[in-house]
């Protein structure tokens, strides 16, 4: 036991480095592209430095509208991460066989949209230097923030020990023992489902703002984020498949396909039954909608951009329901549409109109700066950075070329250190037969 | 196995390969590194300007919550704002933290047939709670609503005119409810704002992490956040300060009404109030049998606005019951006598 505590403070460390070292390993257009995002990154960084210094007085955020970009975002990706468990319930539920070697990538891109949610909470703050009184005088169960905390927090830590876990069996070249993550998975499933319930109640448990104190907000949000999240997995495999070889199934990717076209439906039939009830009874606490579907006193700024979501999300309704979804391009337009559609559902459509007009009855619009847009596109792009760190040192492990007593042709310092061991790496076996 | 974009790169192979650190790698790894840093650097540059060394000092830093701060704690806390307040503003304010009675429940009563819509309310509340001057914070919105409708969805919050009141018009002033079940303290995740047993609900500054949530839980629209540090000229300071209510702000916390406690806890009567002149405000002791607000409740026909929000708010309209043809006009004798 003693040796094993040992042996793990020996390699793990070593584990991260040689990880650490991978991720600085490409072709040009690797580097093309992490250059790309780091430049991106470095700009939101110097936008939110500007933030923290003046206030956010740099955003475009006011008393009237309270809440813009950051919340709006932030709600997406709470979506995208809950919607692993459209790649997790098939597999470990289902057995399903096409995704199974796939489940972890869904795991890593919600590891990942929890870090971001985690960054534009911080952002949307006025005082982020003073989070340590979360710690400190927590309101729980009064306030439904607190209940978010927990289960953004907990759901980041499941994830991260699910994929940690069997990555670093992979990578000692052991098999996952089941105990150590079945668990883990089937709590992270229902938790899944409450990160975005809760996030869903943070607005629509608010009797001052008619707009969300709706019971459908919960299920709508669950039903686009299963629309947008697979719509995003189903690019991102194939990125992956044809940026690494890594074997990606087309019963995969239609496994993907069903799930999205049965919750964009869901979703839009949603949308419609709210579209129903603020409409046909003409009550005034529909003028949120109705600023938002048809604008108001003149003021307009949001309906080009609902219709323009209500759109794309009926385009790849269309494309998802007939034959056209056959072609992988049109259904990688589909994809595309939708989690553009969705997003601007979810943020333009769902956070801001709630504000306009305000509770005492002013209207005043709201239009993001472009510091605060800067912010918004650095988080983007640092978290995509992360996600294809993530996948690029995963890939390896996951076909026996990075493993623990195996030279890996990138890591010049294990390939001085370890010269010995070479030898042994015919435990591995080849990603040939894997495949 | 084919891994076009990851290690596809001959000369990535062979570099990375190479055993140990080369002459070309170390300059390679040395320039990148030099660069990244450089970046970031650059990226932070503009943390530089940050001045007020107090916001986040060591001291305020482990400053506790209002609720866990003894008296030698707020005897510090104290000190360490009379301190900024002097550099800041070179006036050395006299601020204390000032209690709520015993047997005490504040509530106001707002006169509509007498309120003119002057909105001396609003910059007394300015002048004396030492709000943000610019940007512009203002606890007190005043509508002008159009007669026949109690509707604030139609109200006009921006209205300028040569002389008020309007003959058509009646006019609503807004500001915070002091709510028994106050939703913006429901919401808040770390404690910083609660209701104190005479009613008022309060916010301690130096505990909001600016969330605004409760901006967005409120149904009056009567909380306001600080997007920018505050700005007020010197000479504008109102030194009579008290930790819960007017002392100045910091960047990125939330403010509000807070019925002048600094000055209502100690028997005088809200700013608002006092510059009012028409006499359409009253506040006092609703627990008291012969307050005036007392009798206001008892004998006229109150209102709250929005009641179907269930907030239970402590700040009651109600109008004369007059010639009703007349009723904007506090000069008209038929709108004279007391309350």
């Amino acid at each position: 036991m003693i040796d094993s505590i040992k042996e793990f403070a020996r390699e793990y460390p070593r584990f991260l480095y040689r990880c650490f070292r991978l991720s600085f390993v490409g072709d040009w257009r690797y580097y093309t592209w992490m250059f790309f995002l780091s430049v991106i990154a470095l700009f939101g960084l110097n936008a939110y430095a500007k933030q923290f210094v003046q206030g956010l007085i740099t955003t475009g955020m006011t008393d009237q509208v309270s809440w813009g970009l950051y919340i709006a975002n932030f709600t997406y990706l709470v979506g995208i991460a809950a919607a692993a468990v459209m790649l997790v319930i098939p597999v470990y539920v289902y057995k399903n066989k096409d995704l199974h070697n796939l489940v972890i990538f869904g795991e890593l891109l919600a590891v990942v949209a929890i870090i971001m949610c985690l960054m534009f909470i911080t952002a949307d703050l006025g005082r982020p230097d003073r989070f340590l009184h979360l710690f400190l005088r927590f309101n729980f169960p009064m306030s439904i923030l607190t209940w978010d905390v927990i289960a953004l927090n907990g759901y980041l830590l499941l994830n991260l020990h699910i994929c940690g876990y069997l990555i670093w069996c992979a990578y000692n070249k052991r098999q996952p023992t089941k105990i150590f993550y079945i668990p883990f998975v089937f709590t992270a499933i229902v938790w899944a489902i409450s990160i975005h319930t809760v996030t869903a109640f943070l607005y629509s448990g608010l009797g001052a703002r008619p707009f969300w104190n709706s019971a459908v907000i919960a299920p709508r949000f669950l039903a686009s984020a299963f629309a947008a999240g697979p719509a995003l997995i189903i690019l991102t495999l194939q990125v992956i498949k044809a940026g690494t070889g890594y074997p990606v199934s087309d019963k995969a990717i239609s496994t993907l396909k069903g799930i999205i076209t049965v919750a964009l439906g869901i979703n839009m039939f949603l949308l419609g039954s709210e579209v129903f009830t603020e409409f046909y009874t003409g009550a005034s606490h529909s003028v949120s909608a109705k600023y938002l579907f048809f604008g108001l006193h003149g003021y307009s700024a949001l309906v080009p951009w609902i219709w323009s979501a209500i759109a794309l999300n009926t385009f790849a309704l269309l494309v998802l329901l007939t034959p056209a979804g056959k072609n992988r391009w049109l259904l990688n337009a589909a994809c595309l549409a939708m989690i553009v559609g969705i997003w601007i559902e979810k943020g333009m459509g769902l956070i801001v109109p709630a504000f306009i007009p305000s509770p005492i009855g002013e209207i005043v619009e709201y239009v993001p700066t472009l510091n605060e847009v800067l912010v918004c596109t650095g988080i983007w792009a640092f978290g995509l950075l992360m996600y294809t760190i993530l996948v690029r040192v995963t890939i390896p492990v996951l076909y026996g070329d990075l493993l623990v007593d195996k030279i890996y042709h990138t890591d010049p310092s294990i390939f001085e250190t370890k010269k010995s061991s070479s030898t042994q790496d015919s435990a591995g076996v080849s990603p040939e037969k894997r495949r | 196995m084919q891994l076009p974009i990851i290690n596809q790169s001959e000369k990535t192979r062979e570099y990375a390969s190479r055993p140990g650190m080369t002459r070309r790698s170390f300059l390679r790894t040395g320039t990148a590194a030099t660069g990244a840093v450089a970046a970031i650097a650059a990226s932070l540059s503009p943390l530089r300007e940050l001045t007020d060394t107090d916001q986040f000092s060591v001291s305020r830093f482990l400053q506790k919550h209002y609720k866990e701060m003894d008296g030698q704690d707020m005897a510090a806390a104290l000190e360490r704002i009379s301190k900024a307040v002097e550099k800041r503003y070179d006036v050395r304010p006299d601020i204390r933290d000032i209690k709520p009675m015993d047997g005490v429940e504040f509530v106001y009563a707002l006169n509509l047939t007498r309120c003119i819509g002057c909105r001396k309310c609003v910059h007394a509340c300015v002048e004396e709670n030492n709000q943000s001057r610019s940007p512009e914070i203002q606890y007190i919105r005043v509508l002008e609503m159009p007669r026949g409708t109690t509707d604030i969805e139609q109200g006009n919050h921006h209205y300028q005119r040569a002389t008020v009141p309007s003959e058509d018009h009646y006019y609503m002033p807004i500001q915070c409810h002091q709510c028994a079940n106050p939703p913006c303290v429901k919401v808040c995740p770390v404690e910083a704002t609660w209701q104190d047993s005479d009613g008022i609900t309060v916010i301690d500054y130096d505990w909001c992490i600016g969330c605004r949530y409760c901006e967005a839980a409120c149904p009056y629209w009567a909380r306001r956040f600080n997007f920018s540090t505050p700005s007020i000229p010197k000479d504008k300071i109102n030194p009579d300060m008290s930790y819960l209510s007017n002392r100045p702000r910091e960047n990125g916390v939330m403010e509000k009404c807070h019925f002048c406690l600094h000055r209502t806890r100690l028997g005088k009567m809200p700013a608002c109030l006092e510059v009012c002149p028409t006499g359409a405000r009253k506040f006092g002791n609703v627990l008291d049998p012969n307050s005036e607000v007392r009798q206001i409740l008892e004998s006229k026909r109150v209102f709250v606005l929005k009641q179907e929000a269930g907030t239970l708010p402590r700040f009651f309209y109600y109008f004369d019951e007059r010639d009703s043809t007349n009723e904007t006009n506090p000069a008209n004798p038929a709108n004279g006598g007391d309350a």
